[in-house]
């Protein structure tokens, strides 16, 4: 069986329904509401023990909005979020506290994501220790653990954030969000601030731990090689929403939304002969505050018909597990 | 070919550095003016806490006949217009004067972290009220508020200590407030979050000790401030009342009248302050270096 397979035939990890997340726009004096900032906009979806689901899409999709509600780092507007069958949504802070041992988050940034006050040792211990979770002898000893487990050493424990590497303080923000044992975590483009050789070393370093602890990851990216690399399932995002939604092979030979097809034309291709068709995208992402009507790529689309202008498509299920939102399809 | 001696290398760099004592040697080495600083201060602490072993006489003992007597071998910095010892005088300042420092510092700073913290973490009209009472004490002048407080509660050292701290508030929140607003949106704040930690525990545990270095640099300027502000208060006779020595109060009493028949009342304690407000300056420049783990090599 594989991995998809398997996933797909146990109760997910995490269940996103209907996700939406409008961000006010003040104006003036008074803090008069003046707009709203579509940054996610009805996105569903769920991810399987196990299983990787990489979320793609330009810069300003919505993406990174969607990983840090689904963390309830932000609250979200609308929708669902359960966790292991359990909707946490609403849930207060007391709650949350427990919920948070379950899902845990790994930033793109590797330098300001480490307090630089604090030593490498005590950034991942604290969240032991925030937890109750031993004694100092033991959670000493479980943090050296970590620290061995994501490639770093024992005699590191001690050294100050400053004193690493990017890829060495990615290794220890790995390391943190590991500590409390999550099933979730997300991954806030974790590996784009690295050098392309790092980049893969701790995409590797991921994938080795996905399979030890069978943790499930919501992978955040807009390097679409990256993802096909770590992903089962890929989600491709336009401007709040959910545009193409399947397994990555089906996602990378037989794309069916335009906007997947033309990210993937994008992706360079390590051959020089070999020549694809180009789709090269006319103009900017639009504005989260005012976005087209109807389907939001029609601006965009080479494809669009009148019929896109007015009508926004909802996401259809074209064949088994792979939907899309488009009326062309 | 030149060689590399390596130990020698290894101890320049502070590879072998363990132990309290050579760490300690070994950031002298480092920060050499913030030494200075160090011994300048650790004199100035010691003279306080044992002035009354190391002053040669009374520091309140008047006599007539010694009045406005010039620096001798009994009066080392000579004696004042009611004949009482500078030197002894001095000594014992240095008590009023770290004392007052300190603890209005320690006060102020208290009162100003707090507020600057909850402002810049929570934001909203908390936030606007604690910024428009700050516009308007800093709208004053340190030494005019002083006043107006000294003047309201009356002349003491607890008085004193009060009226030169409140005025330092604004300056502490301001500094906390705009290093919070930065801070509270860095990821390793979003990550202490995702991690379950109480607001309290994010703030007290890692925003807090990030607005530090530029704090202490303003606590070490504000320490000399703190001193001339007591001499001028004292001065005004609403500092430390008589008889106790202040070093404010032993310069300008005696600088309008007497600075050209008895320098030396003026000249001794002008030193004093100088060289405080110096070494705690220089001090203070040394432990923030130290303190900020980035700098640390």
């Amino acid at each position: 069986m594989t991995a998809a397979a398997e996933a797909a035939a146990q109760p997910p990890v995490l269940e996103v329904e209907g996700l939406k997340k409008h961000f006010p726009v003040k104006k003036g004096l008074l803090s008069r509401q003046s707009g709203k900032v579509y940054a996610v906009d009805g996105v569903s979806f769920h991810i399987g023990p196990g299983e990787t689901l990489g979320l793609v899409g330009e810069s300003g999709c919505g993406k990174s909005t969607v990983g840090r509600t689904v963390l309830r780092l932000i609250d979200p507007t609308e929708g669902a979020i359960r966790l292991s069958g359990r909707d946490v949504t609403h849930l207060g802070k007391t709650d949350m506290r427990a919920v948070r041992r379950e899902m845990q988050i790994i930033f793109q940034d590797p330098y300001s994501s480490l307090n630089p006050r604090m030593s490498a040792g005590d950034i991942v211990g604290e969240l032991l220790r925030v937890h109750d979770l031993g004694n100092a002898a033991e959670r000493e000893e479980r943090v050296a653990e970590l620290f061995e487990r994501v490639g770093l050493s024992r005699a590191q424990m001690k050294s100050f954030p400053h004193e690493f590497s990017g890829g060495q303080r990615q290794r220890i923000g790995i390391a943190r969000a590991l500590a409390l044992n999550p099933k979730l975590i997300v991954g806030d483009e974790p590996v784009s601030a690295l050098d392309v050789s790092i980049q893969a070393q701790v995409i590797n370093l991921l994938m080795d731990l996905q399979q030890e602890f069978r943790l499930s990851y919501l992978f955040v990216a807009h390097d679409l090689a990256v993802v096909e690399h770590i992903s089962h399932r890929i989600a491709v995002m336009y401007l709040g929403r959910i545009v193409e939604y399947t397994d990555k092979r089906t996602l990378f030979t037989d794309p069916q939304h335009p906007y997947t097809e033309a990210l993937l034309s994008a992706v360079p291709v390590p051959d020089p002969r070999l020549r694809r068709k180009k789709m090269v995208l006319q103009g900017d992402v639009p504005s989260p505050i005012n976005p087209p009507s109807g389907c939001h790529f029609h601006t965009r689309c080479p494809y669009a018909e009148a019929r896109c202008r007015i009508e926004s498509p909802a996401l259809r299920e074209i064949a088994p597990g792979h939907t899309v939102a488009c009326h062309l399809r | 070919m030149a060689e590399i001696d390596h130990q020698a290398e290894l101890t320049r760099a502070g590879a072998n550095v363990s132990g309290h004592w050579s760490r300690l040697l070994f950031y002298m080495r480092q920060h050499p003016l913030g030494a200075i600083g160090a011994v300048i201060v650790i004199v100035f602490v010691f003279s306080a806490v044992f002035a009354d072993v190391l002053a040669p006489h009374d520091p309140l003992h008047t006599s007539a006949p010694d009045s406005l007597k010039a620096p001798d071998t009994t009066f080392v910095m000579g004696a004042d217009m009611m004949g009482r010892d500078v030197l002894s005088r001095i000594i014992h300042g240095a008590r009023i004067s770290l004392t007052v420092g300190v603890a209005s510092i320690l006060l102020g700073g208290v009162i100003g972290i707090v507020i600057g913290l909850m402002s810049g973490y929570l934001l909203g009209w908390f936030d606007l009220l604690m910024q428009r009472l700050i516009d308007i004490m800093q709208a004053l002048p340190l030494l005019v508020l002083a006043l107006v407080m000294a003047a309201s509660l009356g002349p003491s050292l607890e008085n004193t200590i009060i009226a030169i701290s409140i005025p330092l508030v604004p300056n502490v929140a301001r500094v906390v407030r705009s290093s919070t607003l930065s801070l509270r949106e860095m990821p390793f704040v979003e990550a202490a979050r995702a991690a379950g930690m109480s607001e309290l525990r994010v703030a007290v545990r890692h925003v807090l000790p990030n607005t530090l270095a530029p704090l202490i640099v303003l606590f070490t300027a504000q320490l000399g401030a703190a001193i001339l502000v007591e001499a001028s208060l004292s001065f005004l006779g609403l500092g430390v009342p008589e008889p106790h020595p202040s070093w404010g109060r032993m310069l300008s009493e005696s600088a309008a009248e007497y600075v050209r028949v008895a320098p030396w009342l003026v000249i001794f304690p002008g030193i004093a302050i100088s060289l405080a407000v110096f070494g705690t300056n220089l001090f203070g420049d040394a432990v923030r270096d130290i303190l900020d783990p980035r700098q640390r090599s």
